[in-house]
C-alpha cells in the first residue's frame, strides 16, 4: 500500500518532451547563447558588432518564439501543465547544469573580471568584453566593462522573459502592467538613463555615483559611502538631485508607498532584483521551500543583514565625520546623538503600536526594539568615550565584507545562480536588507495584505506551490485568515493560479491594525 | 477517553485538530487510502504536473505527532459496536475505542454497464485510482470519459493536459444542465467543446468491450452503436456513500450512514460525518447528502465539539460551491435553481465574449434576494453571505453590486453593464452608491 503513494511524489515518472517547435526555437536561443560562450573561451570574433548583433538577437528570437508557441498559441488562463513533469522546472539535470553555469558565471564576473576579457591597465578588452565594446561605443563612447556586459545581459533577460511573461498570463491584467514596470524600470531607470548620462558626462567620469534613481539605500548599501557621496557632490546639480532623490526615498517616498500599497510597490513592480526574479525566474518560482523550518530560517538570516547593513552604515558614516564644526558642520558627536534620537524615535513608535497591534506584542516587536536599542547604546558610549570607530571596530573592514559577502556572494552568485535549484527568490527572501526593511514595515504599518475569500479554499495548495517566497499561503486560506506575511513581495500569482478564487491582494486602512485576526476560522461559520 | 476515526478525508482530519484543540483525548486516526492526508480536489493537479504529492498535502508531517494525532495506514475490515472494537487487515487483535467517527467517504457510482470491471476501467477518486489512470496514458491513443460533473470534466482536462484525445459520454444535453440554469450550462458547453474535447451530449454508455485479454478496448454509444476505440474508460457518473462494508451490521444506513443533527448515528458513541453521512433532516433547502469538501469541514468540527461536551447542531448556514470548468472558475452562493421558478425573478448578464457572467436571483414578491451564479468571475463569499442572511432586497444588492468585487485589482468591473440589465428588465431607474475599495466593504460586513 505505502508504495502506492510514494511513486505519485514525483508526479509522472515520464519527463515531459518538448514539441519539435519548442525544441527548435530552444535552440536559436541557445545558439546565440553559445557566442557568448565561445567569446567567453577566447574565440575572437572578427566584426564584433555583428556578432554581437547576431547573438543577443539569436537570443532574443529563439525566446519570444518560443514564449509564442508555448503560451500565445494556447488559449489564456493558468499554464501551469507539465512543470513538475519538466527537468528543467523540477530540479532535473538540466536544472543542474544550468545552477552551475550561471554560478560560475556570477564568480568570474566578481572575482576574476579578467577571464571575461577586461583588459587591465588601459589594455584594450578581449573576449567576451570586447564583443560588447561596440555596443558600449556606441552608447556612451568608451569601451566596455564587465559591469556594462552584465548590464546589457540582465536588461535583455528581463526583457524578453518579461515578454514570455505577458504572454504566459495574458489573461490577468495586474500581471501583465506588474510585469511591464518592471521591464519599464530596468531598461529606463537601471540601463539607458544611467549609460547616456555617463556618455554625456565623460569629463567626471572618474567621480562616478549611480544614476540609477529607483536604487534606495540599503539595498543600494554603498549610498552613504565617502567616494559615492563625494561623486554625487561633485556632480553639480544632477548629484545634487540623485543626492536629495536618496534621501528622500529613505525616509519619504518609500515609507509612504509601502504603507498604501506594500511592498509590492518596490519588489514586484520596480527592483531589478525581483524584475529578473519575476521574468527569467518565473519558470523556477514552484522551487521555493515551504517548511516551517524554512521560515524560521529566513527571518534570522534577513534580519540579522539588515542589522549588519544598518551598523555598518553607520560605522562608515561615523568614521566619514569630522570632530571639528568649522570643517564640516555635521560632525560625529551630532550623528551619534542624531541616529540615536531617530533610532529611540523608532523604538517609541513601535512601542505605542504595540497595544494596538496583536503581532507587535509578540517576538517581533521585542527583538526590534532590542537591537535598535543596543545599537542606540553602543552610538552614546561611543559619544561619551570618543572613539574614532563606532562600533569599535574598523568600518573599512565591516564594509568590504558586506560587499563581498552580502553584496557579492549572496545577492549574485546565490541569489541567481541558485534560481534553478532553490527558486527564483533566494536572494530576496533571506537576504536582501531592502526587503527586510519593507517587510517589517508591512507587516507592522501597511493597509497592504492578501484577503480570503469566506470558505471558499480547498487546501490544494496551488497558492503555497506557486509562491516564490515560500509563504505557505494556503496555511491562512484554509483557516478563513488574511495573509499579512513580511516576505510577501505581493507578486500576486498566489491570487491568480488559486482555482477556487480565493484570494485578492487589496488595500484597507480601516482594520489595519486587526487584519491578521482570524476572519473565519478554518473557514467556517457555524452558529453557535 | 480513545477516540478513533475511520478515514483521515477533510472530515476526518477537521474533527482531529477540533478534537485536540477542545480536548487532551486520545486521537488515534485510521485510513488506507495515504499515510497523511492529502487535499482530494488536488488529485489532478498532480497529474497535470502542477504539484507533487507533496504539495498537495495540507499539514507539513511533523504537524501531526506535535498535536499528538496519531496516524495508522491501515484498513478497517469489520466493527464490533458492542464490544466497541474494530478490526483491521493489518493489525492482529482488536482495537478498542470509546467514542467511535466514521468518515470514509464517497465511491465512485457505477451503474451496471456491461465491461465496468474490465482492467483499465476506473473511477476517479483515489491516489490508487490516479495511480492506474497514470499507468494506462503512456502511449494512450484515446481516453473515454463516461459522465458529466465536477469530476468528469477534471479527468478530460487532465488528458487534454497530456495531449490525448478524449471523448466525454454525458447523458444530459447540455453539460451539467442538471444543475446549472440553461444559459451557464451552454457556456460551460461551447468552453468544452472550444478545448477541442471531443463531448457527446445526450448519449449513454452502452457497453464497454472486452479487447479479448479482459482488458478495455472500446465502448459503445447506447442510443447509436457507435464504437469508439479507446484505451481508458473512466467512470465519472457521481459518487455514493461508502458503506457497502458496513451494511450487515446493526448501524442505520439508507443511503448514507444515518445521523441526528448532533451527527450521532444509530448506534451510541458512533459517529458519521462527511460523504458518508447522511443527515435525517437537513435544515429547509439543504439535501440529506452533500458530497463536497465545505460541508465535510463543517461536520468534522461539529462533531468534536459535541464529543467534547459542547453541544452543538450541524448548520451548514448558506450554501456556496465553486468550481473551475478548464478555465472558467465558477461560484454559487446561495439557491440557484436550475430551471426557472415561479415567484423566482432572475437578473442575468453575460459577457460579449461569452466566458463571464453573473446571475443573481430574487423573490417575485418581497424583493429579497435568494442566490448568486458567478462564472468566470469571483465575488466576495462574505458579502454575498451576509446579503443573502439580511435578507437583502435586490435594490439594495444591485446598487452597492461592487462590494462583492473579488476580481484581481485592475480587471475590467462590470456593474454599469449589470445594473444595465436590471433597469432594463425591471424598468427600475437606480444608480449605484459608492460601493469600491476594502473599506467600503468592511464598514459594510460590520454594520
Ligand atoms: C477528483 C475530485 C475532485 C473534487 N473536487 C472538489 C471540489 O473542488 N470542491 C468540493 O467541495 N469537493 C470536491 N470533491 C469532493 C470532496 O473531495 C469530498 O467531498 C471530500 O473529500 C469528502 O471528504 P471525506 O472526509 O468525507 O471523505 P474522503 O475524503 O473520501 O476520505 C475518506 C477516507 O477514508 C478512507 N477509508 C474508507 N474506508 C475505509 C476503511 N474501511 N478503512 C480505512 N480507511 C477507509 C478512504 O481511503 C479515504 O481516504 C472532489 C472529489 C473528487 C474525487
Ligand atoms: S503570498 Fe502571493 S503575492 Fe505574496 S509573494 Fe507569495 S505568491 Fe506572491
Ligand atoms: S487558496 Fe486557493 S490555491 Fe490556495 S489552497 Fe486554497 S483553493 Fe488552493
Amino acid at each position: 500500500m505505502s508504495q502506492v503513494y510514494k511513486s505519485l511524489s514525483i508526479a509522472n515518472p515520464d519527463t515531459l518532451s518538448w514539441s519539435p517547435l519548442q525544441k527548435l526555437t530552444s535552440a536559436i536561443g541557445i545558439a546565440g547563447l553559445t557566442i557568448l560562450i565561445a567569446a567567453t573561451f577566447g574565440v575572437t570574433f572578427p566584426n564584433a558588432t555583428a556578432w554581437l548583433i547576431a547573438s543577443l538577437g539569436l537570443m532574443t528570437v529563439g525566446v519570444v518564439s518560443f514564449s509564442y508557441v508555448t503560451y500565445l498559441q494556447q488559449p489564456a488562463g493558468i499554464k501551469n501543465n507539465n512543470i513538475w513533469h519538466d527537468r528543467i522546472s523540477s530540479r532535473g539535470i538540466s536544472a543542474w547544469v544550468a545552477g552551475v553555469a550561471i554560478t560560475a558565471f556570477y564568480i568570474v564576473l566578481y572575482q576574476y573580471p579578467q577571464v571575461l576579457g577586461l583588459g587591465s591597465d588601459g589594455a584594450a578588452n578581449t573576449g567576451l568584453v570586447a564583443l560588447f565594446d561596440p555596443l558600449s561605443q556606441w552608447i556612451k563612447g568608451v569601451p566596455a566593462s564587465q559591469w556594462f556586459v552584465y548590464g546589457t545581459l540582465y536588461t535583455l533577460a528581463i526583457i524578453i522573459f518579461g515578454i514570455r511573461y505577458i504572454w504566459k498570463y495574458r489573461h490577468n491584467k495586474y500581471q501583465v502592467l506588474r510585469t511591464i514596470s518592471v521591464m519599464f524600470f530596468q531598461t529606463g531607470f537601471a540601463f539607458l538613463i544611467p549609460e547616456l548620462m555617463e556618455g554625456l558626462n565623460k569629463s567626471t567620469y572618474n567621480k562616478w555615483f549611480d544614476k540609477d534613481m529607483k536604487n534606495m539605500w540599503p539595498l543600494d548599501y554603498d549610498f552613504f559611502f565617502d567616494w559615492h557621496w563625494e561623486g554625487m557632490i561633485s556632480n553639480g546639480s544632477i548629484g545634487l538631485f540623485m543626492l536629495i532623490l536618496g534621501i528622500a526615498m529613505i525616509f519619504f517616498i518609500s515609507p509612504l508607498l509601502t504603507y498604501l500599497y506594500g511592498k509590492r510597490w518596490y519588489c514586484s513592480w520596480v527592483c531589478g532584483c525581483g524584475g529578473l526574479a519575476e521574468t527569467a525566474g518565473d519558470p523556477f518560482r514552484q522551487l521555493s521551500d515551504k517548511s516551517l523550518k524554512a521560515w524560521k530560517i529566513e527571518r534570522w538570516v534577513i534580519h540579522l543583514v539588515l542589522v549588519f547593513v544598518t551598523i555598518m552604515t553607520i560605522a562608515v558614516l561615523y568614521t566619514q565625520m569630522g570632530n571639528n564644526p568649522e570643517q564640516y558642520w555635521l560632525t560625529r558627536d551630532m550623528f551619534a546623538i542624531g541616529i540615536s534620537i531617530l533610532l529611540l524615535g523608532v523604538i517609541g513608535l513601535v512601542y505605542y503600536l504595540k497595544d494596538k497591534h496583536p503581532d507587535l506584542q509578540q517576538d517581533a516587536g521585542k527583538i526590534i526594539m532590542g537591537v535598535l536599542a543596543v545599537i542606540v547604546a553602543i552610538l552614546l558610549i561611543n559619544y561619551f568615550i570618543g572613539s574614532g570607530n563606532a562600533f569599535f571596530i574598523d568600518a573599512y573592514s565591516l564594509r568590504s565584507a558586506y560587499g563581498f559577502y552580502i553584496g557579492a556572494i549572496f545577492s549574485g552568485i546565490i541569489g541567481v545562480g541558485f534560481y534553478p535549484l532553490m527558486g527564483s527568490r533566494v536572494w530576496c527572501r533571506y537576504g536582501c536588507p531592502m526587503a527586510g526593511l519593507l517587510g517589517l514595515q508591512q507587516k507592522f504599518f501597511s493597509r497592504f495584505r492578501i484577503t480570503t475569500n469566506g470558505g471558499q479554499c480547498i487546501s490544494c495548495g496551488n497558492c503555497s506551490t506557486y509562491c516564490e517566497m515560500g509563504i505557505d499561503v494556503r496555511s491562512y486560506a484554509q483557516k478563513g485568515q488574511n495573509i499579512v506575511r513580511a516576505s510577501c513581495v505581493g507578486c500576486g500569482v498566489c491570487a491568480a493560479v488559486c482555482p477556487r478564487g480565493v484570494l485578492r491582494l487589496e488595500n484597507g486602512s480601516d482594520d489595519i491594525y486587526e487584519k491578521t485576526l482570524d476572519i473565519r476560522v478554518d473557514g467556517v461559520r457555524l452558529s453557535e | 477517553m480513545k477516540i478513533i476515526i475511520i478515514g483521515n478525508g477533510i472530515s476526518g482530519i477537521t474533527a482531529a485538530r477540533y478534537i485536540r484543540k477542545l480536548s487532551d483525548h486520545e486521537i488515534t486516526v485510521i485510513s488506507s487510502e495515504s499515510a497523511h492526508h492529502y487535499s482530494r480536489p488536488a488529485l489532478m493537479y498532480m497529474y497535470m504536473g502542477h504539484m507533487r504529492y507533496v504539495d498537495t498535502k495540507p499539514y507539513e508531517d511533523h504537524f501531526w505527532t506535535k498535536n499528538r494525532i496519531s496516524l495508522l495506514q491501515d484498513h478497517v475490515t469489520e466493527i464490533d459496536y458492542q464490544q466497541k472494537t474494530l478490526s483491521t487487515k493489518g493489525l492482529n487483535a482488536p482495537m478498542p475505542y470509546d467514542k467511535l467517527i466514521i468518515a470514509v467517504g464517497s465511491m465512485p457510482n457505477k451503474f451496471g454497464w456491461p465491461g465496468q470491471d474490465l482492467k483499465g476501467v476506473g473511477g476517479f477518486y483515489s491516489l490508487q485510482d490516479l495511480e492506474q489512470i497514470e499507468a494506462y496514458s503512456k502511449g494512450l491513443k484515446r481516453a473515454v470519459v463516461v459522465g458529466g460533473g465536477l469530476i468528469g470534466i477534471e479527468l478530460a482536462e487532465m488528458y487534454h493536459s497530456r495531449h490525448i484525445p478524449v471523448t466525454m459520454i454525458v447523458r444530459e444535453s447540455s453539460y451539467w444542465e442538471n444543475v446549472l440554469p440553461a444559459e451557464e450550462s451552454a457556456m460551460i458547453t461551447r468552453h468544452i467543446q472550444s478545448r477541442g474535447i471531443d463531448l457527446r451530449l445526450g448519449v449513454n454508455l452502452g457497453e464497454i468491450i472486452d479487447d479479448g485479454s479482459g482488458t478495455a478496448c472500446a465502448v459503445t454509444v447506447k442510443e447509436t452503436g457507435e464504437r469508439i476505440d479507446c484505451g481508458y474508460v473512466g467512470l465519472t457518473a457521481g459518487v455514493r456513500p461508502n458503506v457497502d462494508w458496513l451494511k450487515s451490521s446493526d448501524l442505520h444506513i439508507e443511503k448514507g450512514i444515518v445521523v441526528n443533527h448532533h451527527l450521532e448515528t444509530s448506534i451510541p458513541d458512533v459517529y458519521a460525518i462527511g460523504d458518508c453521512a447522511q443527515i435525517t433532516e437537513p435544515v429547509s433547502g439543504r439535501r440529506a447528502i452533500e458530497a463536497v469538501w465545505y460541508t465535510g469541514r463543517m461536520m468534522g468540527q461539529t462533531v468534536a465539539k459535541n464529543i467534547c461536551g459542547v453541544t452543538t447542531a450541524y448548520d451548514p448556514g448558506i450554501w456556496f460551491n465553486s468550481a473551475k470548468f478548464i478555465d472558467i472558475e465558477y461560484q454559487v452562493y446561495g439557491d440557484v435553481p436550475t430551471n426557472p421558478v415561479d415567484g423566482i425573478s432572475s437578473i442575468y448578464w453575460e459577457h460579449p465574449d461569452g466566458e463571464q457572467s453573473v446571475r443573481i436571483l430574487y423573490r417575485s414578491d418581497t424583493q429579497v434576494v435568494t442566490g448568486f451564479n458567478l462564472m468566470g468571475i469571483r465575488f466576495r463569499h462574505e458579502v454575498c453571505e451576509k446579503w443573502l442572511r439580511d435578507q437583502a432586497t435586490i435594490e439594495a444588492v444591485m446598487s452597492r453590486l461592487e462590494l462583492a468585487h473579488f476580481d484581481p485589482e485592475f480587471y475590467q468591473r462590470h456593474y454599469e453593464d449589470i445594473m444595465a440589465v436590471y433597469r432594463q428588465q425591471t424598468g427600475s431607474s437606480i444608480t449605484a452608491k459608492p460601493s469600491r475599495g476594502l473599506n467600503r466593504v468592511l464598514q459594510f460586513l460590520k454594520a
